[in-house]
C-alpha cells in the first residue's frame, strides 16, 4: 500500500489520523490503482456489497415485524404484507434481493474462474470468497425456513436430515439440531437466530476479502501483472466508482422488475402454505440457486456418499488454486481451457436443471453424467491441461502492444466487448 | 460469442426434449385478467362481484382469516364505501368478550373484525366435508402453481369422469385439479347468485370475479406495487442514462474504452 506518506491538510485532520488513520484509509480507498482494462464482469463486487448491505437493511426491519413462533411466523409474515407499511416492499426486496445476492455472486465467481482471479498470489481472497459463498447459502436456506410455509418446513426437514448420514452419531446430531424430535419451534428459533447472525459475519469475511484483494491489487481481463501506479491503472475514484454505479443501476432495473411486477416468480407457490409437518408436498425443492448441489447430492445412491459428494463439490473451489497448473490467468490466452470453461458453465446449468426435476428415469442419468463431469473438470481436466496447453503469448503490459503480432491483441479486445 | 451459442444450443437441446417428456399438462383456461401487466388495476365492479360470491357461495366452508372488513374500503381494493362496509360488517354477528360479568357475548361486526371463520375448527371443517380441510382463501391465489388461471380453470373444470375412472362416494373429477379428484362438489351453476349490479351472473362471470377477489385478497397492495415499480424504473433508467454519460466523460481522460 501507498499511502503512508498520506498527510492530511487540516491540522485537525493530522491529529486525529495520527491517532487513528481512518483519512489515510479513505485516501487509500479512493487513490487504488486499478487496472483500466477492468470489463463489467468486473463491478459484480460493489454490486454484491449493495446486495450485503440491502439485504441487512431489509432484513432488520422485517425482524422488527416478524415473530419467530412455529404458531405465529407465517401469520406474522402475512402481517408484514398486509398491515405494515410498505411492507411488502421490504419483503418482497428482502426475498427477491437473496436472489439477485445469488445471481450476482455466480456471476462474480464465474468471472474469477475465466480470468484465474483465484491464482497466485490471490489465493487468499479467493477462499475467503469461497467461505462467504458457503456463509451465504447457510443464510438463505435458513431464510427461507422463516416464513414457515410448506417448503420451510420440508426443506427444513430434508437438509437437517441430511445430517443423519454421518455414522454413528449422525441421528444425534439431527436430534441436536433440531432441538428436538422432529423439526419445530425449537428449530425455527435458532434458525432465526443464525439467520440474523451469519450477515453479520459475511460483513466482516468481506472486509477482509477486500483487505486481501488491495494486497497484490485486482486481476484483470488480460491476466498479467501490472504496475501500480501506472500507465495502466486508473484510481478507483472516480474512475471506478461511476462504472460500478453505472453497473449497478443495471442491476437494480433488473432487480426493480422482480420485485415490483413478478415477486413471486422465483419462490414456491407452496410456500404461502402453512407449515403442517402431516402433509408433504409433492415435490420438495429448494431455492433455485441451490439446485446444482440438490442435483450433486441425489445423483448418488447412498445417501452418506452423496452428502459428501455435494459438500465436496463446494469444498473442491477452495483447492482449485492448486489444482489449476497453468501459470496463464486469462482464459483469453488459454484456448483449451476458454472451450472447458464453457462447458463447465454448461454442465452447471445442466445440474441446475435436473435438480428442478424429480430423480428418476433420464433426470437421474444427466444429473450422473453432469455430477461425474463436474469433479472431472477440476480434477482432472484442470491439473492436465496446464502441462498440455499450448497458450497464447501474452503482452507486455496492458497499454503495450502486443508480444507477437495483433492476433491476441484482437482477441482481447473481442473478449472485452463481450464483457 | 461462438462458444456462448454452442452453450445454449447444447442447452435448448438437452431441455427441450425433457420438457416435451414431462408435458402430460393440461393447458389452463385462460381469460383477460385486468390487474395483469405493468400497469395492471384492479376492476372495482368485478371486486366487489366477487366479494359477493365469496360471501354467498365460497364463506360457507372456507375461511379468510387474514381479512378485516376494514379492507374491504381500503383503496385498491373492492374500494366499497365507509358506510357500505360498515353496513356488510353489521350483517355478520362475531363473538366478543369477556364482558363485565365474565360472559362472552355476540354482537354485530365492526370494520375493526377479521371476516368470520366458518367451522369452530380444522376437525370440525374436516368432519363436515368429507376429511378434506376446505383450505383458507387468504392467499390461495399465490399458494397453487398456475395461480388465478388455475383457480379459475378448476372453478370451472368439472366435468363427467372419462371411461374407467371410478370416483368414490363424495369425489368429484375435476380436469384441472392435481390428480383430477377433488372433494369440493361443483358449485358455480350460471344465475345462482343475483348480481347487485345486474350483472348477468354466468358461471364463467361468476368464476372470474371470485378470482380477482381471491388475487386482491392474496395481494391487497398489487396496484400500489404496479404504481411504485413503474416510477422506480422511469426514474432508475432516467439516472443511468444520466450516470452513463458521466462515466463516458469522466472516462474520455483516459485512451480506454469503457
Amino acid at each position: 500500500m501507498s499511502d503512508h506518506n498520506y498527510t492530511p491538510k487540516s491540522k485537525f485532520g493530522k491529529w486525529f489520523n495520527d491517532r487513528l488513520p481512518l483519512l489515510s484509509l479513505a485516501n487509500h480507498l479512493t487513490d487504488y490503482p486499478t487496472p483500466k482494462n477492468l470489463n463489467y464482469w468486473w463491478t459484480f463486487g460493489g454490486i454484491l456489497t449493495f446486495c450485503l448491505i440491502t439485504q441487512i437493511v431489509t432484513g432488520l426491519t422485517l425482524a422488527m415485524h416478524y415473530i419467530a413462533h412455529a404458531d405465529m411466523a407465517f401469520d406474522s409474515v402475512e402481517h408484514i404484507m398486509r398491515d405494515v407499511n410498505y411492507g411488502w416492499l421490504i419483503r418482497y426486496i428482502h426475498s427477491n434481493g437473496a436472489s439477485m445476492f445469488f445471481l450476482a455472486v455466480y456471476i462474480h465467481i464465474f468471472r474469477s474462474l475465466f480470468y484465474g482471479s483465484y491464482k497466485a498470489p490471490r489465493e487468499i481472497i479467493w477462499i475467503l470468497g469461497i467461505i462467504i459463498y458457503l456463509l451465504m447459502m447457510a443464510a438463505a436456506f435458513m431464510g427461507y425456513v422463516l416464513p414457515w410455509g410448506q417448503m420451510s418446513f420440508w426443506g427444513a426437514t430434508v437438509i437437517t436430515n441430511l445430517f443423519s448420514a454421518i455414522p454413528l452419531v449422525g441421528e444425534g446430531i439431527v436430534t441436536w439440531l433440531w432441538g428436538g424430535y422432529s423439526v419445530d419451534n425449537p428449530t425455527l428459533t435458532r434458525f432465526f437466530t443464525l439467520h440474523y447472525l451469519i450477515p453479520f459475519l459475511i460483513l466482516g469475511l468481506v472486509v477482509l476479502h477486500i483487505w486481501a484483494l488491495h494486497v497484490p491489487g485486482n486481476n484483470n481481463p488480460v491476466g498479467i501483472d501490472i504496475k501500480k501506479p501506472s500507465k495502466d491503472t486508473v484510481p478507483f475514484h472516480p474512475y471506478i466508482v461511476i462504472k460500478d454505479t453505472f453497473a449497478l443501476l443495471m442491476f437494480m432495473i433488473i432487480f426493480a422488475f422482480f420485485v415490483f411486477y413478478s415477486p413471486n416468480v422465483l419462490g414456491h407457490a407452496d410456500n404461502y402454505i402453512e407449515a403442517n409437518p402431516m402433509v408433504t408436498p409433492a415435490h420438495i425443492v429448494p431455492e433455485w440457486y441451490l439446485l446444482p448441489f440438490y442435483a450433486i447430492l441425489r445423483s448418488v445412491p447412498d445417501k452418506l456418499l452423496g452428502v459428501i459428494a455435494m459438500l465436496s463439490a463446494i469444498l473442491i473451489l477452495a483447492a482449485l488454486p492448486w489444482l489449476d497448473t497453468s501459470k496463464i490467468r486469462s482464459a483469453v490466452f488459454r484456448p483449451l481451457y476458454r472451450q472447458f470453461y464453457w462447458i463447465l458453465v454448461l454442465d452447471v446449468l445442466v445440474l441446475g436443471y435436473v435438480g428442478a426435476m424429480p430423480a428418476e428415469g433420464l433426470y437421474l442419468l444427466i444429473a450422473r453424467v453432469a455430477t461425474a463431469y463436474y469433479f472431472a473438470h477440476f480434477l482432472i481436466i484442470l491439473p492436465l491441461l496446464g502441462f498440455k496447453e499450448k497458450t497464447l503469448p501474452l503482452p507486455f503490459s496492458i497499454s503495450d502492444p502486443v508480444l507477437g503480432g495483433s492476433a491476441n491483441l484482437s482477441m482481447a479486445k473481442s473478449d472485452k466487448k463481450e464483457g | 460469442m461462438r462458444a456462448f451459442k454452442i452453450l445454449l444450443i447444447t442447452f435448448i437441446f438437452f431441455t427441450v426434449p425433457l420438457q416435451i417428456n414431462s408435458a402430460e399438462k393440461v393447458e389452463l383456461l385462460k381469460t383477460d385478467w385486468s390487474f395483469k401487466g405493468p400497469l395492471g388495476k384492479f376492476d372495482r365492479s368485478s371486486l366487489q362481484r366477487g366479494y359477493q360470491v365469496y360471501t354467498e357461495v365460497c364463506a360457507a366452508c372456507h375461511s379468510m382469516k387474514y381479512l378485516s372488513y376494514r379492507n374491504l374500503m381500503e383503496k385498491g381494493g373492492p374500494e366499497f364505501s365507509e358506510a357500505q362496509a360498515k353496513s356488510i360488517a353489521a350483517s355478520f354477528e362475531v363473538t366478543d368478550g369477556p364482558n363485565a360479568d365474565g360472559e362472552m357475548f355476540s354482537r354485530p361486526a365492526r370494520l375493526s373484525d377479521k371476516f368470520p371463520m366458518p367451522y369452530p375448527n380444522e376437525k370440525a371443517a374436516q368432519a363436515a366435508n368429507g376429511g378434506a380441510y376446505p383450505p383458507d382463501m387468504s392467499v390461495l391465489a399465490k399458494a397453487r402453481k398456475g395461480g388465478v388461471d388455475y383457480l379459475y380453470s378448476v372453478l370451472l373444470g368439472y366435468t363427467e369422469p372419462p371411461a374407467g375412472v371410478t370416483l368414490d362416494e363424495g369425489v368429484y373429477y375435476n380436469k384441472f385439479m392435481y390428480g383430477n379428484k377433488i372433494k369440493m362438489p361443483k358449485v358455480l351453476e350460471d344465475d345462482l347468485i343475483e348480481y347487485g349490479d345486474g350483472t348477468l351472473a354466468t358461471e364463467e362471470q361468476m368464476a372470474k370475479d371470485v378470482v380477482t377477489f381471491l388475487m386482491w385478497s392474496a395481494e391487497p397492495h398489487l396496484e400500489a406495487r404496479h404504481k411504485m415499480g413503474f416510477r422506480a424504473i422511469i426514474y432508475l433508467t432516467i439516472l443511468t442514462i444520466l450516470v452513463y454519460f458521466s462515466m463516458k466523460k469522466i472516462w474520455s481522460r483516459v485512451e480506454s474504452e469503457v
